[in-house]
């Protein structure tokens, strides 16, 4: 409690100094061009087919869907200007604006329609196809199961009305409205070149604030104003330059020597001092690093084992030494910043923290599992992917859990595909993980732990638990569904299947100068509204 | 020389075919595949993708297709970079390695040969202790700590040239001494060994008791010969500058071959580590063949048809 006070008391003068800021009046720079670091060679620009968060940057510059995310991440109106929903939440019919593409021909409720087919149809082969499964029969002609086009729940009733059916209530439907699987693309250009229609930036029709004029692979990206945007007179940059670059090291040589002038997650040993200059700025980001148990195997496959050690170690020290940038400590997993049940409240603060550190609980645990002072425990390994920071923090744990517990753990580390495939074939005992939210609501972290999941790596099967999650996804009552989805994260939580250690925090460094960004708690950058100040 | 090209020619379709073979196996026997993600695909969607990239054939089937595609010089398209061929990948990135990495070459032979050169005819006098210890440090410090330390002394702190990125003569500067400190320093360590061994030849002495000047011995005896081990060595050294360095290229941002090499096995791409592969095998072939063509013109007491048995 008495953290959240302080965090409460460091808000309230962060905002005085915020406000304190405006009062010196900004003096737009004569010229309005910025870099920054999108920190990849896109592996594609067809927002169908795009999983990435580089290519989602670049598409949500050069596209726009029914909705686009404000800087609270509220969706709001963009080329759908209003919406009524079905008493039921099945049918949203969206009016659409009179807008362009950037050839100046008109986007219509059609692209939408036939967009979003496309990223559905099977060989298409889009690995978020299942951003549309909410769609009526979506996921069935995805599957292949069925064939006719016409029973997906998606229609343009006319040039300028567009009429979906869901299979069942989504609350965060209007968010998903903005993602890039659902943006429209140029018919033409598409079918002319299926594959790499995008390859070519006199192709890359987009209905976008941007247009891309050059694209030099590995290197950068080069956008200007799109004439024919909606809302063309309020994009105020004249150039936007994305550099894809890998390595965050020269990202931060090139931003000190002027080169660059934004890019994200510094090295952590740099953390410190560009927070003193100034330059570093933290936004929320909707994500949790955790460990996971195989809950199968000896001796983590004992709930009190598992609670044992997630009370054993120090998360704030861990933040403050090692991982470093003022994430937050986790004692429950799903990360703040989450709708929870009603507006205006989040989810985590509603639900609380599911446990604390205590070492002397812990050990009492540990020795009603059988193990007094760690005596008779088996050696444990963490295993977790090649990494520095991974690597880090896996031997801060250990050195914890030996001082805390009494016991030894070996570290495993393993190359990315490799450690993905001992977390599927459950061959491990603790694993270190972590997920970024898909959309903003509970459920993008809650329903990965259904018995079945593809995402459940822990061999942990509930069936109290599946029933709160499907529950969950069958309601409109939105109090109701909180009420199951905090249920689940108990249990969750009680059984101790994920040890979280932190909530992750955005680390954004840009120039003084550059103003009106917006960074998305999914990760996501947004240039719509920035602009240059003197 | 006509069946010596011929024999040539028969080991480089057989150099890949052996190392695009053995690529392929041991490719598909690491674990993972290029469209394995943390977040697990549906089953309908991994089928999807398996599909449209014909990764459900038999593997003995995508092996044909593969050998039948590369046939007709077609490496395939690339798993992870959509809508892009992995001969697309080579094109544009090869002329930037290679640009980059004849600089290098370049700028090692100008330093560290005569550097080499000069240690020898000063053995053990401070020319030689000078140009040895700087070699010393240019062998053994390794290629992203000197690639960090140039970034930051010359583009962070004296600001006289650019952090990374390529396209200027500029940009090249850092790259190219990062890239040739190596070579330069193992050039120069060469040409010395070697020079002084020829120094010790019974010629020399000859040469010198004829009455021949100390400058002629040295242009027309010892460099020709001194020089044979460091063209036997330049073959594979370029193949290998000149397809690009993973390190260099990832430090400074340089739009190149080399970084495809790495990631291409991170991601699995398989079409991709598959073509760099046999596009670098080809290449050193092709360079040994150079290195041949050299020596017989360096030394004419070297018949290709017995310098490869």
């Amino acid at each position: 409690m008495r953290r959240f006070a302080a965090i409460l008391a460091s808000a309230v003068i962060i905002m005085v100094l915020a406000t304190s800021a405006f009062a010196a009046p900004e003096k737009l720079a004569r010229q309005q061009k910025m870099s920054y670091n999108v920190g990849a060679e896109p592996a594609t620009l067809d927002p169908a087919l795009s999983t990435g968060i580089p290519e989602a940057v670049i598409e949500l510059s050069c596209f726009e869907g029914l909705t686009r995310m404000d800087e609270n991440n509220i969706p709001q109106p963009a080329i759908a200007t209003s919406w009524t929903i079905s008493p039921d939440g099945l049918v949203y019919t969206f009016k659409l604006r009179r807008s362009s593409w950037s050839n100046g021909q008109p986007v219509t409720a059609a692209d939408f329609e036939w967009a979003w087919k496309r990223a559905l149809r099977p060989e298409t082969a889009s690995e978020y196809a299942y951003q549309l499964y909410y769609l009526k029969n979506g996921q069935a002609f995805n599957e292949g199961t069925i064939t006719d086009e016409n029973l997906v729940g998606v229609k343009a009733l006319d040039q300028y009305t567009l009429q979906v059916t869901l299979e069942a209530p989504t609350p965060f439907f209007l968010q998903l409205c903005a993602f890039p699987t659902l943006m429209p693309v140029y018919r033409k250009v598409v079918e002319a070149n299926p594959e790499g229609w995008f390859q070519n930036v006199n192709n890359y029709i987009g209905n976008g604030p941007f247009k891309i004029t050059k694209w030099e692979h590995n290197s950068k990206i080069e956008l200007v104003p799109n004439p024919h945007y909606w809302n063309r007179s309020a994009i105020k940059l004249t150039n936007l330059t994305f550099y894809l670059i890998d390595d965050v090291q020269t990202a931060l040589s090139m931003f000190e020597t002027g080169q660059l002038d934004a890019f994200d997650a510094p090295p952590a040993a740099e953390i410190d001092r560009l927070i003193q200059q100034g330059f570093l700025h933290k936004s929320p980001y909707v994500g949790t690093y955790y460990y996971m148990f195989n809950t199968t195997a000896k001796p983590v496959n004992d709930a009190r084992v598992r609670r044992a050690l997630a009370m054993a170690i120090d998360r704030q020290q861990l933040i403050d030494r090692v991982v470093r940038g003022g994430q937050l400590p986790a004692l429950a997993y799903v990360p703040g910043g989450l709708p929870g049940s009603k507006a205006g409240v989040e989810f985590r603060d509603e639900g609380g923290n599911y446990f604390t550190e205590d070492v002397a609980a812990a050990k009492k645990l540990l020795a009603e599992a059988g193990y007094p002072d760690g005596k008779g425990f088996p050696t444990i390994s963490i295993l977790y992917n090649t990494s520095d920071n991974h690597k880090k923090i896996a031997e801060a744990i250990q050195e914890m859990w030996k001082k805390n517990l009494g016991i030894d753990v070996r570290l495993t580390n393993q190359e990315w595909q490799v450690y993905l495939d001992s977390r599927d074939a459950l061959d491990y005992q603790v694993a270190r993980a972590g997920w970024i939210g898909d959309y903003v609501d509970p459920n993008t972290f809650l329903d990965m732990w259904t018995s079945n999941n593809g995402n459940n790596d822990s061999g942990w099967k509930n069936a109290k638990y599946d029933e709160l999650i499907f529950g969950a996804a069958k309601t409109t009552d939105q109090a109701k569904r909180a009420k199951m989805l905090h249920d689940a994260e108990k249990i969750l939580m009680d059984e101790m299947v994920v040890m979280p250690i932190y909530f992750y925090v955005n680390l954004n460094v840009y120039k003084p100068t550059i103003k009106g960004v917006s960074y998305s708690p999914l990760g996501f950058v947004d240039f719509t509204n920035a602009y240059v100040i003197e | 020389m006509g069946s010596y090209i011929l024999k040539r020619f028969v080991s480089v379709v057989l150099v890949v075919f052996v190392v695009s073979t053995a690529t392929f196996a041991l490719m598909r026997a690491i674990p993972g595949g290029p469209f394995r993600r943390e977040k697990a695909l549906p089953p309908a969607i991994q089928r999807n993708i398996e599909a449209r990239y014909k990764l459900n054939d038999p593997l003995i089937k995508q092996y044909a297709d593969y050998m039948k595609n590369l046939l007709k010089g077609d490496f395939g398209p690339s798993y992870k970079y959509l809508g892009r061929s992995v001969n697309d990948i080579i094109r544009d990135g090869f002329p930037v390695s290679a640009v980059l990495g004849l600089l290098a070459i370049a700028f090692a032979i100008i330093v560290g040969v005569p550097a080499g050169i000069i240690s020898a005819l000063n053995q053990n006098k401070w020319q030689d202790n000078v140009a040895m210890g700087i070699a010393i440090i240019g062998v053994s410090v390794p290629s992203f700590v000197m690639a960090t330390l140039l970034m930051y002394v010359f583009a962070v702190k004296l600001r006289w040239l650019p952090a990374a990125m390529w396209g200027t003569p500029k940009h090249a500067i850092l790259p190219m001494l990062a890239l040739a400190a190596f070579p330069a320093a193992f050039f120069a360590r060469l040409m010395r060994s070697s020079t002084l061994d020829v120094l010790s030849q019974d010629y020399i002495r000859t040469a010198r008791s004829k009455g021949l000047s100390w400058t002629a011995v040295v242009y027309k005896h010892v460099l020709k010969n001194a020089i044979l081990p460091l063209v036997t060595y330049l073959g594979p050294q370029v193949a290998a500058i000149t397809t690009g360095s993973f390190v260099v290229e990832n430090i400074f941002a340089i739009p190149g071959l080399g970084r495809y090499y790495v990631t291409s096995i991170y991601n699995r791409d398989y079409t991709t580590i598959l073509g760099v592969t046999i596009f670098y095998a080809v290449l050193l072939v092709l360079l040994n063949f150079v290195v041949d063509i050299a020596y017989r013109w360096i030394d004419p007491r070297i018949k290709l048809t017995a310098a490869k048995e």
